[in-house]
């Protein structure tokens, strides 16, 4: 076992090295270029055995994943923001093809005003797509959920593909100690990938990516809501697998100090290692606070959510995104689907800072709320 | 049942499709009236007419196209 400082970029690319995928294509954007940047060196240094194919732009590098998943290989691509906006249509289509690769998404805010600083509204701005969407909160969790998601996306009972989604900057360029797998050990993890419902070859011929009239489409739109309740339980397996073999454990979510708790924190991504500590400082002034950090986005844990804030009184959810005319994404599924006192707070769209203030604030603002969803940080006129 | 993911797996799965259902009014061939022009079976656009002037259901869809070229009007249009 290796321990190396990096950044979450670095992280990834080595858990795709460590995953072995045969088709990269993947097309640089700030800040997810570096992942792009290292993957591109492994493949010239021969650490990978992989086509790294250097595409025009960002649809034809989510295009030629989906066709080279649909030949049966293994295949990793990467992006953020405009880039994963000019993927949309392709990953529906990857998601109703079945195909089972991962994408990394380094959240960046979208365009206009342009923005290259972190918020998460790229990849929940994608979450009809049908892809299992996984939110990090630093490099070694980015790491490891890379190449769990390889496995998971891969299950039989799943075949829909992942998105790891990683904070820009906050988690893609800051550097960290982390714990490299063993290779072996990943061997036995993650086995070559067999395709066993869509492969090209010529002694089965068949064809993927086709139509389908009013007769089958509903059908095949239901199985893959089947595919994606299958997931929360098979993304609960590969974490305990994962654990078992590696050491760290991981979730659908993660509760911290939850059980007594009368007001929790419910967060996404790296605000979550802010929280924490604002958690244990409240603790400290007596206050019964807790957090509870959703990895799992798609599939949506419900029951996983509702086990962990059952004992609270009030739910603290903390988007850095917002459907505009409703409130945060993650307010908006908690409150339609979590039947606990909720309120919404937006925070950090487009990089503004975070603080541990406006934590504090937004422990005030549910104890004391004045209204449903509040924009903590706004600059007075 | 379709594939995951609608794979197809096998070939000629196009009839698979049936397209009947697209279809509001449906021609009904009156035999009586009917004098073997053959016109019904020529000008259907979907093959949905045989030789024998039998109408497939399955992938007629509607068109009306047999019933306007008939000409002695044996073919009705009636709503499904």
């Amino acid at each position: 076992m290796v321990k190396e400082v990096m950044t979450s970029n670095k992280a990834v690319a080595e858990a795709v090295r460590l995953a072995k995928p045969q088709v990269i294509p993947v097309y640089p954007i700030t800040p997810q270029t570096t992942i792009s940047e290292y993957l591109a060196q492994y493949v010239a240094d021969e650490k990978i055995d992989a086509k790294y194919i250097k595409v025009e732009s960002e649809h034809s590098a989510i295009s030629a994943s989906v066709g080279a998943s649909g030949a049966g290989v293994r295949v990793f691509t990467a992006t953020s923001s405009q880039g994963l906006m000019l993927m949309h249509e392709i990953l529906f289509a990857a998601a109703g093809m079945r195909t089972p690769f991962v994408l990394a998404d380094a959240n960046r805010a979208i365009s206009a005003p342009l923005n290259i600083w972190n918020d998460q509204q790229d990849s929940i701005a994608q979450r009809d797509a049908g892809w299992l969407q996984i939110y990090v909160e630093n490099a070694q969790e980015a790491l490891d959920t890379t190449l769990m998601a390889y496995k998971v996306s891969e299950n039989p009972k799943i075949l829909l593909p992942s998105m790891v989604c990683l904070d820009g900057f906050i988690l893609t360029h800051t550097v960290e100690p982390v714990e490299i797998p063993e290779q072996e050990l990943v061997d036995e993890f993650l086995p070559p990938y067999k395709p066993e419902h869509s492969f090209i070859d010529t002694e089965t011929p068949m064809s993927i990516g086709t139509f389908a009239d009013p007769e089958n489409y509903l059908e095949a739109r239901h199985d893959m809501q089947v595919a994606m309740d299958n997931a929360k339980e098979v993304i609960q397996q590969t974490c305990d697998e994962f654990a078992e073999k590696f050491g760290r454990q991981y979730g659908l979510v993660d509760a911290y100090k939850c059980d007594d708790a009368e007001i929790i924190y419910v967060a996404m991504g790296s605000i979550c290692s802010t929280i924490r500590a604002i958690v244990d400082e409240l603790r400290e002034a007596g206050e019964k606070v807790g957090l509870l950090k959703i990895r799992a986005y798609r599939p949506f844990p419900v029951e996983a959510i509702e086990e962990a804030v059952v004992n609270c009184d009030k739910l603290a959810v903390v988007d850095k995104n917002v459907t505009f005319g409703n409130g945060g994404a993650l307010f908006t599924d908690i409150k339609a689907k979590i039947h606990k006192d909720a309120y919404g707070f937006i925070v950090g769209l487009g990089g503004r800072d975070i603080t541990p203030k406006e934590i504090k604030e937004i422990y005030e603002k549910t104890k004391n709320p004045v209204k449903e969803v509040t924009w903590i940080g706004l600059k007075e006129e | 049942m379709v594939a995951i993911g609608c794979v197809v797996k096998n070939p000629g799965s196009s009839k698979n499709n049936k397209t009947g259902s697209w279809r509001t009014f449906k021609p009904v061939l009156d035999k009586d009236k009917c004098v073997d022009c053959e016109n019904c079976y020529i000008f259907c656009p979907d093959a949905s007419i045989n030789t024998e002037r039998e109408i497939d259901y399955d992938y007629c869809k509607g068109c009306g196209i047999c019933a306007n070229e008939c000409p002695v009007d044996a073919i009705e249009m009636i709503k499904e």
